[in-house]
């Protein structure tokens, strides 16, 4: 219990993860808080390669975070500029709003 | 020993209880605040661990750029004052208990993945980037970063190029009725469209714009 492990901190990285997929499947807002758990599945991941890369003592890990970091901002950045024109376009991105897609 | 163990326990429940207030959070700028929250006590864990250059690039990256620029198109959108409707029941709320369903069946597969992970000896034999402990976390990111994973690295940057590319072709949009300056216009005029030589009468004087 008081000695940190592997474990502790993929267990960390497991709770974080259901929040965000949690957050995907139950939001009712907008398209936005979407975007914010998507952003959490990353950031649980980073957690799970940065602590194997310092347990297993190798450091591909953390060079591999870094590239999830860039894809993750670039992801972001894509992400609200869509979101941004479908709300010009469309004036809501409210998530039960948006089924234009339905047929 | 136990003050690393509590300091590890304090900065992860600051986490999950930031992360779940990302997600029930009735005001969308209060998720956003609670998003960076989570990124600054995730990103203390990383220097806490030892990947001190993550740690900061975490801070940078996220909490300087990217949170900001949530924070900018919930202002711009005018989305802030949505409240949200957590269980009320509309009619596409029937996949609520689904999806908790499905999310606790996810949790508990990690949960037993991580229970289940058992170390093998031969995974390390196989690796050869191994921690130099005389070097710094930085020093040996760089090492590495731009000798053996070069290409990743320039790859990265064009991802980057094309995502802000990207952005700037998908936001941009022309205004119609506004007066600008035509470049090409202006430089392709030649002088016997401009200037034209006149011979004036007497007493007749010129008419202008004819």
């Amino acid at each position: 219990m008081l000695s940190i492990g592997l474990g502790h901190y993929l267990t960390l990285a497991a709770i974080i993860f259901t929040i965000g997929v949690v957050g995907i499947f139950l939001n009712r807002k907008n398209v936005i808080v979407i975007l914010m758990s998507i952003e959490l599945i990353l950031l649980s991941v980073n957690i799970n390669l940065v602590s194997f890369s310092i347990f297993i003592n190798d450091l591909s890990g953390q060079v591999f975070t870094l590239f999830i970091l860039t894809v993750a901002a670039a992801e972001a950045a894509i992400g609200l500029a869509i979101i941004v024109i479908y709300y010009r376009n469309s004036g809501t991105i409210r998530v039960e709003e948006i089924d234009s897609l339905k047929g | 020993m136990i003050a690393h163990a509590v300091v590890f326990y304090i900065f992860s429940l600051i986490a999950i209880v930031s992360a779940i207030m990302v997600t029930v959070s009735r005001n969308t700028v209060h998720s956003v605040f609670f998003l960076i929250l989570d990124f600054i006590s995730i990103s203390c864990l990383f220097i806490m661990i030892g990947a001190e250059f993550l740690g900061m690039i975490m801070l940078i990256v996220y909490v300087g750029a990217v949170a900001v620029l949530f924070l900018f198109v919930v202002m711009m959108l005018n989305v802030a004052q949505q409240k949200n409707e957590w269980f009320v029941a509309s009619d596409s709320s029937s996949h609520i208990p689904v999806g908790l369903l499905v999310s606790l069946v996810i949790f508990s597969e990690l949960l037993i993945v991580i229970g289940g992970w058992k170390y093998k000896a031969e995974l390390q034999e196989s690796i050869n980037i191994n921690l130099n402990l005389n070097l710094t976390n930085t020093q040996s990111l760089g090492n590495v970063i731009y000798t053996d994973y070069v290409h990743l690295f320039q790859l990265s940057g064009m991802v980057l190029l094309v995502a802000m590319i990207g952005a700037i072709v998908l936001t941009f949009r022309k205004r119609s009725g506004v007066k600008t300056q035509s470049y090409f216009k202006q430089i392709s005029r030649e002088r016997n469209e401009g200037v034209e030589l006149i011979d004036v009468e007497t007493k007749k004087g010129v008419k202008i714009d004819a």
